[in-house]
């Protein structure tokens, strides 16, 4: 059940040619190279991302700020600007109703322009800079509805941003207030139903609830959920909060310095997590009800993209390096459905078998707290 | 009517009077709308709370509860409309000059920003040289190169030469954040407020800052007061954990017990939204409940609702509740709860209001 990673001799060809029809996919990105053109040498912020999504799929994206998440969002739904731009890779979409797959990277703007709202969604994280702050929301919905079916009466659409506001639950005759009349969390459930307004297929999440409280979090992402099993759209959830993704999403991408250094199932992560970058992640949540152990986080700070260092990117701040780290850069390697790039997990990569520390939840670094376990 | 954070858990300093103390205080704020209305808002009301030498309490609530202003409030930059501050038994009453001046020399703020609380115009260097110039009167470049390394080396910024000479916009969030520390502790403070010190900071390197703080408490004996939205992280920390809701504090104790058996119906619903992936494999639908639509979201503070302001919220919402502010009901152990589930069959001590 879990979709395995096309390697890189299988590239779907870029271009509008579905080279290959991949059956439950949305999206297939192979390659995918961001760089940010400055005066001296191009900043790499994504570096040859690869990974398949699937149809009704919750894929977390999980980094630290310069990790290249952002980037990678604006790489998919094609918002981003120069000095930004895609030199290589390609992200081909596969339309549910059997069109021809579509690479983002290489459309032109009018075949963006049809595949927007209908097909390819996105929610910010700040609901204020979505929505118009001068049109009442039923306005905004009835835009984007208008623009996509030219059929549809004025009236007709306001009364389906009224319905579109119920899914979310908020009352549809708040479709007649400004964004500024409602409040954070009402302005984030509103921009949601505003993404989902056309039945989109895939939706991209941009730490959509970073703004709001615990409360309101779950409460929005327990309608996210109840929406993604009616209407089947997939999602690209993007945070920093490993530890919400691990509750919410069907498969985590971890992105460091660019690049996708793990990817796998939620609960691979969580109970095997084999790149020591993941496992750093992990430990640096505290836990909420388990024992508590002295966490020690990550020592050291993400890497300048400006430059960045040899080899593999984390090498500098990881554990369990040895030699040749600094100069091989890994590569990532399926087994399994579970992917990782890592070293210690090539075949022929480490020198001598480096004991694989024993993983799973209680497997923190050992000094207890004083003042811990009192559970 | 003196308030009492006993926690008989404590290793230490349970007899010792507070550092600093705030009894009943209130903060209203008179604001005006765009079509010139007055009216007030209610920030904080009744707070009372106790910080110990060598203790950590962690202040948790949703943004808009009146955490930072009961921070600002405890760090002398608000003057409460009621109640009193008292650091070491002495009342705080007057906010000027001198008395001011030794008031923040011994209660220092840590805002959650370390990108606005650095002046970037000056060297790391300037920034730790003005306390020490300012609350001590260090004078002499040799005199303040030594203090200027040994605040570096205590937030471990090492070498300490390679970080006193840079610019803010030169150092990493949690970098600039240190500096910030070292600043306060540059004033050899008694009470160090922590306004979301890590949330802005990069999930890799909140557990340093955490530790660090960890460490002033139990080597320096500061008296730490930790405000957070993440409860994770206030466990991690602190020895009691206070909560908050819409400007009234609502529920007390010790960090174990308040957490693993939460006796404020707000306290569970911000436990059970809390992420936890050690929860165990739990389905994700219950995890994120489909009928949580109904739970609302925190008042209004200019028109708080009358009685309990959770009772619009509440699943177990009763008559009184919607009529009469519960009365603070203290459950054993150094535990509270300000809820009427509690205060009908349990010891009730009055609070007035």
């Amino acid at each position: 059940m879990v979709t395995q990673f096309v390697p890189d001799t299988d590239r779907p060809d870029a271009g509008t040619t579905s080279a290959r029809r991949a059956d439950g996919d949305v999206l297939h990105v192979t390659g995918l190279t961001v760089e940010y053109v400055t005066d001296g040498d191009p900043v790499r912020a994504c570096a040859d991302v690869t990974f398949t999504l699937r149809r009704g799929e919750i894929l977390g994206v999980a980094g630290e700020s310069g990790s290249g998440k952002s980037t990678l969002i604006t790489a998919l739904t094609r918002l981003q600007r120069p000095p930004a731009v895609t030199t290589g890779g390609s992200i081909v979409f596969y339309p549910r109703d059997g069109g021809p797959a579509i690479d983002l990277v290489t459309a032109t703007p009018k075949a963006l322009r049809a595949l927007r709202w209908t097909s390819l969604s996105i929610v910010l994280q700040s609901a204020m800079d979505a929505l118009n702050p001068v049109m009442r929301l039923g306005a905004q919905f009835a835009d984007a509805l208008r623009t996509h079916d030219r059929t549809l009466t004025k009236d007709a659409a306001w009364a389906r941003a009224a319905e579109l506001l119920a899914t979310v639950g908020i009352s549809g005759d708040r479709a007649r207030s400004y964004p500024h009349e409602l409040s954070g969390g009402m302005r984030q459930r509103a921009s949601i139903a505003l993404a989902l307004a056309c039945g989109p297929e895939l939706v991209v999440m941009d730490e959509p609830t970073t703004a709001v409280d615990v409360v309101m979090q779950r409460q929005i992402l327990a309608q996210v959920l109840r929406l993604r099993r009616t209407l089947g759209f997939a999602v690209v959830f993007v945070t920093h909060d490993l530890s919400l993704l691990l509750e919410l999403a069907d498969r985590i991408a971890i992105m460091y310095a660019g690049r996708i250094v793990e990817l796998g199932t939620a609960r691979e992560l969580y109970d095997d997590p084999r790149h020591p970058y993941t496992r750093g992640l992990r430990d640096s949540f505290p836990p909420l009800h388990a024992p508590l152990t002295r966490l020690t986080g990550i020592p050291g700070t993400p890497p300048d993209l400006r430059r960045p260092p040899s080899g593999c990117p984390f090498h500098p701040r990881c554990p369990q390096r040895f030699a040749g780290c600094d100069t091989d850069l890994p590569e990532l390697v399926t087994k399994g459905g579970h992917s990782v790039a890592c070293r210690l997990h090539e075949p022929t990569g480490r020198p001598d078998p480096v004991p694989d520390p024993a993983s799973g939840p209680a497997s923190g670094p050992a000094s207890a707290r004083t003042e811990g376990g009192a559970s | 009517m003196t308030a009492t954070t006993p926690a008989p858990s404590a290793p230490v300093a349970a007899p010792e009077p507070p550092v600093l103390a705030a009894v009943d205080v209130t903060k209203h704020f008179a604001v005006r709308s765009a079509v010139g209305a007055r009216s007030v808002v209610r920030a904080v009301e009744g707070a009372t709370l106790d910080l110990h030498r060598g203790r950590v309490v962690a202040l948790v609530g949703e943004s808009g509860s009146g955490k930072t202003t009961l921070a600002r409030l405890l760090a002398g930059f608000y003057t409460p409309t009621s109640g009193e501050i008292a650091l070491e038994g002495v009342p705080v009453r007057q906010r000027r000059g001198r008395v001011e001046r030794s008031y923040h020399k011994d209660v220092q703020l840590i805002f959650q920003d370390p990108f606005g609380s650095l002046n970037p115009l000056h060297r790391v260097r300037h920034n730790l040289e003005r306390p020490l110039k300012l609350h001590h009167g260090v004078r002499g470049k040799a005199e303040l190169d030594r203090r200027v390394r040994e605040l570096l080396e205590r937030v471990a910024l090492t070498p300490a030469e390679q970080y006193a000479d840079k610019f803010p916009h030169e150092l990493s969030g949690g970098q600039r954040q240190r500096v910030v520390i070292a600043r306060a502790l540059a004033v050899e403070p008694k009470v160090l407020l922590g306004d979301e010190p890590i949330s802005m900071l990069d999930v890799s390197i909140r557990l340093e800052m955490l530790n660090l703080l960890d460490r002033l408490r139990t080597e320096d004996g500061l008296a730490l007061l930790y405000i957070t939205h993440d409860i994770a992280s206030a466990r991690y920390l602190c020895d009691d954990v206070v909560v908050m809701y819409a400007g009234e504090m609502v529920e007390g104790g010790p960090k174990e017990q308040v957490i693993a058996d939460p006796q404020h119906p707000y306290t569970r619903l911000l436990v059970e939204s809390s992420p936890d992936p050690g929860r165990g494999a739990r389905d994700r639908d219950a995890l994120f409940d489909a009928d949580a639509d109904g739970l609302g979201e925190p008042p209004s503070l200019i028109d708080p609702p009358p009685g309990c302001r959770f009772h619009p919220r509440c699943p177990f919402a009763m008559d009184v509740c919607r009529t009469q502010a519960p009365p603070r009901a203290d459950l054993g152990d150094g535990r509270w709860a300000r809820c009427w589930l509690h205060a009908a069959d349990r010891t009730i001590t009055q609070e007035n209001e």
